[in-house]
């Protein structure tokens, strides 16, 4: 660490310099450097013993030197102390008058600095929770209505006085939600997003823009919640970036009261115009499926079944898959022409689970639907459908019950064919329980089909129970494992003697689902054909007076 | 024919018992004829009528399937009710869902309250008895209604009820609760963070109209922040072995009554069926920590087995059974214990005096 020079005091004192362990340079009075420390070495690494002082440090110590030199001679030495920044770092440079050179000692105010760490740190820790919550809420609807809602509550809580967020154009109008803190405008705006500067642009997502501030004036306003109170003081448009399409714009206002809007809140408002783009994105493309789904799904999910010409009529379904609404299971009801015609109605089961196999049941109704102007020939319908199935490309069978109903001369008829499943039971008023005598092949498999048609009546309060095998084969009971079975199904209907139809379907699902508690189970459909106990006025639908049907 | 409320309840009941649906809607429509308000019809006369139900089943004064008839008639009503040109009503309210949880049958309770709701001009999507939970959600977020009202009558759908209320939570829809499950002074609602419960369907309605709002959660609220003691894993495992503990008590019982080994096919499926839903009541009772819960069920299945002459002392070797078979679960034994000492109070209770 020692010099090479001759040693004397001088010479001494400046070899000592880079031991100090403190960043303190040394410049002679003529602006030439001297000697410095290693901890100022590290900071001012252009500096070098010899060396100009100008090109060595920032300028603000350069001029200070210079002053400082100035005013020596006027002995003016009291608050000569510099500040400036080096490298980021602030320092105070305090000079020491030595023979014929002055030491800068650069301090660094480290409570200042603590200070200013911390309240930077506070404020990214509530920009931090502030981007928490509003992932959190954001994330949590898909719902488009409720996506804007949250945004505007969020902005007007942390970023703004009143805040607008405008979807992209939908049926020629601009849909807007608008509010201030605790008050939401919905509105669905006749106007051309032209007409503000920076609108179209952040509508369009592409080019990409950053957000940009507009003239308060010229907003126009319906982009103005009603409950603002204040003149508008300064407007930034934001876009909202979604999913490889714009999900809409963001409109922060502040009153003229508020300070403006600083650097450090237009990153906040771009990082949470980030989140919000993308829930209201995943919204807008969760609202399009769903709608896409629920048309399709209209004409496969089973239909409602009510009285009709004289019966009860009732259904129970349960799709296998639980946030499936269809299944391989189906049932239809095509109703006679006039109230002496029989109605059909179909009960049926095709191979296989879920969408697919839904998709092949709603091919099976509608073809049945075609046919059941000749249901008079059970088995000749089941051989048309049979070829239909046949030559479709798939490999697909299905089992199905057939059941022709009518009421004539103050009875109910049955008229009822089984294609290669389970045969319908029947209770009569007595609490028997019988098998309808019916037996036939499943279709979609051989090239021709047999079948054998049971017809019987229903007296008053009897009924006629159709059925897929997930009720008999459900797995579960009090020991986990034991099969629901024919047996236990038929002491079952031995108790609904009597009943209305759809006591006897709530009665048959309560107690299937109850078997398989909360264990997978195969697709479950049940329909119930009812003789009405009671003879009455009948009136359909409950609005026409009806003919006495005794 | 007299048409004040009580003669009109009355009027019901006795159609109901008698599955005449026709007289049913008759004593219904003079009621709403004479001025009886819907709201009314449907609170003060069919509720009062569906209650009864409930209460002369439990006495085995009717039989299941008559249950299902009277319950059966009662909702043709409602149905013809609401298609009354009188009760037409333009939805101007805000938009509301109605559901019963999944695994929950008794719809009625429900339908009540989408009834109400309908007739104060609430726009309402009444979704019926057992909705499997992914339904239930994928409905809220395509319609964002105000609000869901979740029905649940049976103590056992508990468990089910906590996993709906945090979904729709977690969708961002505020939840309202019903139904005999919650508690009468609704604990069970509180417990299970609902933002709001209603013990009937006049105060439920009250409710919504006031609006209700989501309580504060923490972000990523999950079901084990309401019930912490689910860590210690009791309710999973008696839950997840249930089968295997009905089974090991049925053939511990059957040890100790040889009376039993005598029982046909029928009667042994029964008393696994019993012993079955008694393991289901523990498993809940475990899974909201109450012994109020479980020790209420026991108490009310000895009431229940005195209508139909069977002692309540036949209760005790299921009990000690699972007590046996469950040594180190702490808070089971301490649930079992419970039911054990309430039973001997009730046996007592029911002793004739000598």
């Amino acid at each position: 660490m020692g010099g090479d020079g001759p040693i004397g005091v001088a010479m001494g004192l400046d070899a000592a310099w880079p031991s100090v362990p403190h960043p303190v340079i040394v410049v002679s009075t003529d602006g030439v450097v001297r000697a410095l420390s290693a901890p100022a070495q590290s900071l001012l690494t252009a500096a070098v013993p010899g060396g100009d002082l100008s090109g060595a440090v920032p300028l603000w110590l350069s001029d200070a030197h210079r002053e400082f030199v100035h005013r020596l001679s006027t002995a003016d030495l009291a608050d000569s102390v510099a500040s400036g920044t080096v490298h980021g770092r602030r320092f105070d440079a305090r000079p020491t008058v030595l023979d014929g050179e002055i030491a800068w000692w650069l301090l660094e105010d480290t409570g200042r600095d603590l200070r200013d760490t911390q309240q930077a740190l506070t404020r990214e820790q509530a920009r931090t929770a502030f981007l928490d919550e509003a992932s959190a809420v954001l994330m949590a609807t898909l719902n488009v209505d409720r996506c804007m809602t949250a945004t505007v509550a969020l902005a007007t809580r942390h970023l703004a006085d009143a805040a607008a967020v405008v979807a992209p154009v939908s049926g020629n109008r601009l849909p807007i939600v608008c509010g201030t803190d605790g008050a939401v405008e919905r509105r669905r705006v006749d106007a051309d997003p032209v007409v503000v500067a920076g609108l179209s642009e952040a509508l369009r997502g592409f080019p990409p823009v950053p957000s940009r501030w507009i003239d308060p004036a010229a907003l126009p306003e319906w982009l103005v919640p009603e409950s603002i109170s204040g003149t508008v003081g300064s407007v930034l448009i934001t876009p909202l970036p979604g999913l490889g399409v714009p999900a809409g714009a963001l409109v922060l206002i502040r009153r003229t009261s508020e300070p403006v809007f600083g650097e450090d809140e237009e990153l906040s408002a771009r990082l949470f115009a980030a989140r919000a783009g993308a829930a209201l994105s995943a919204a807008a493309l969760y609202a399009e499926q769903s709608a896409i789904t629920s048309t399709l799904m209209r004409d496969l999910i089973p239909p409602r079944l009510n009285r009709l010409h004289g019966f009860e009529l009732a259904g129970g379904y349960r799709a296998s898959e639980d946030h499936q609404v269809v299944g391989g299971d189906f049932y239809d009801v095509h109703p006679g022409a006039t109230p002496e015609d029989d109605t059909l109605v179909v009960l049926g089961d095709v191979c296989g689970k879920g969408l697919e196999a839904a998709v092949l049941t709603g091919k099976i109704r509608n073809t049945l639907q075609a046919l059941s102007p000749l249901a008079q020939d059970h088995t000749g319908v089941l051989r048309l459908l049979n070829r239909a199935l046949l030559s479709a490309d798939h490999t697909r069978f299905a089992t199905l019950v057939l059941a022709s109903v009518a009421r004539r001369d103050g009875q109910v008829t049955l008229r009822l064919t089984s294609a290669g499943h389970c045969p319908p039971l029947i209770v009569r008023s007595d609490g028997l329980v019988e098998e309808a005598d019916t037996r036939g092949q499943l279709i979609g498999v051989l090239e021709d089909i047999r079948a054998k048609t049971f017809e019987t009546t229903l007296a008053p309060g009897e009924t006629c129970v159709l059925y897929t095998d997930g009720v008999t084969e459900a797995r579960g009971g009090p020991l986990g494992t034991a099969m629901f079975g024919e047996e236990r199904l038929s002491a079952v209907l031995e108790q609904c003697a009597g009943m209305p139809a759809e006591a006897v379907v709530e009665r048959i699902m309560m107690v299937t689902t109850q078997w398989v508690g909360r264990r997978a189970h195969d697709d479950i459909a049940v329909v119930a054909i009812t003789a009405p106990r009671r003879t009455h006025l009948s009136a359909v639908d409950g609005h026409t007076a009806g003919r006495y049907t005794a | 024919m007299s048409t004040t409320v009580p003669a009109a309840r009355e009027r019901l009941w006795d159609a109901v018992r008698d599955g005449d649906e026709y007289a049913a809607a008759a004593a219904v429509f003079d009621a709403i004829d004479t001025g009886v308000t819907p709201e009314d019809v449907l609170l003060e006369v069919i509720a009062p009528v569906q209650r009864r139900i409930g209460t002369e089943w439990a006495a085995n004064r009717i039989t299941v399937a008559e249950e299902h008839t009277a319950t059966a008639i009662n909702d043709r009503v409602i149905a013809a009710l609401a298609h009354h040109p009188a009760n037409a009503q333009r939805p101007v309210s805000g938009r509301v869902t109605v559901a019963c949880v999944d695994g929950e049958w008794h719809a009625l309770p429900a339908r009540l309250l989408a009834e109400v709701l309908r007739l104060r001009g609430w726009q309402v999507d009444f979704l019926g008895a057992q909705v499997p939970t992914p339904h239930l959600i994928a409905h809220l977020h395509r319609t964002g209604p105000v609000a869901v009202a979740l029905s649940c009558s049976i103590p056992t759908g508990l468990p089910t009820a906590h996993a709906a209320i945090t979904a729709c939570q977690a969708a961002g829809v505020p939840v309202l609760v019903g139904g005999a499950a919650f508690g009468p002074d609704g604990r069970y609602a509180r417990l299970l963070g609902a933002d709001a419960w209603g013990p009937d369907a006049r105060a439920a309605a009250d409710l919504l109209a006031a609006g209700v709002t989501p309580g504060a959660r923490p972000s990523a609220h999950q079901p084990i922040d309401d019930l912490p003691h689910l860590g210690d894993q009791e309710y999973s495992l008696v839950s997840r072995t249930a089968p295997q503990l009905v089974k090991a008590t049925v053939t511990e019982v059957e040890h100790r009554f040889p009376a039993m080994q005598t029982y046909t096919d029928q009667q042994r499926q029964h008393t696994a069926e019993d012993i079955a839903h008694i393991v289901d009541f523990l498993a809940t009772a475990l899974y909201v920590d109450d012994d109020g819960l479980f020790t209420g069920f026991i108490t009310w299945t000895a009431d229940i087995l005195a209508a139909r002459g069977v002692p309540a002392t036949s209760l005790h070797p299921t009990l000690e059974s699972l007590q046996g078979q469950l040594v180190d679960f702490p808070r089971t034994q301490r649930l079992l214990e419970a039911a054990l000492i309430a039973l001997g109070r009730t046996a007592t209770d029911l002793e004739p005096i000598a």
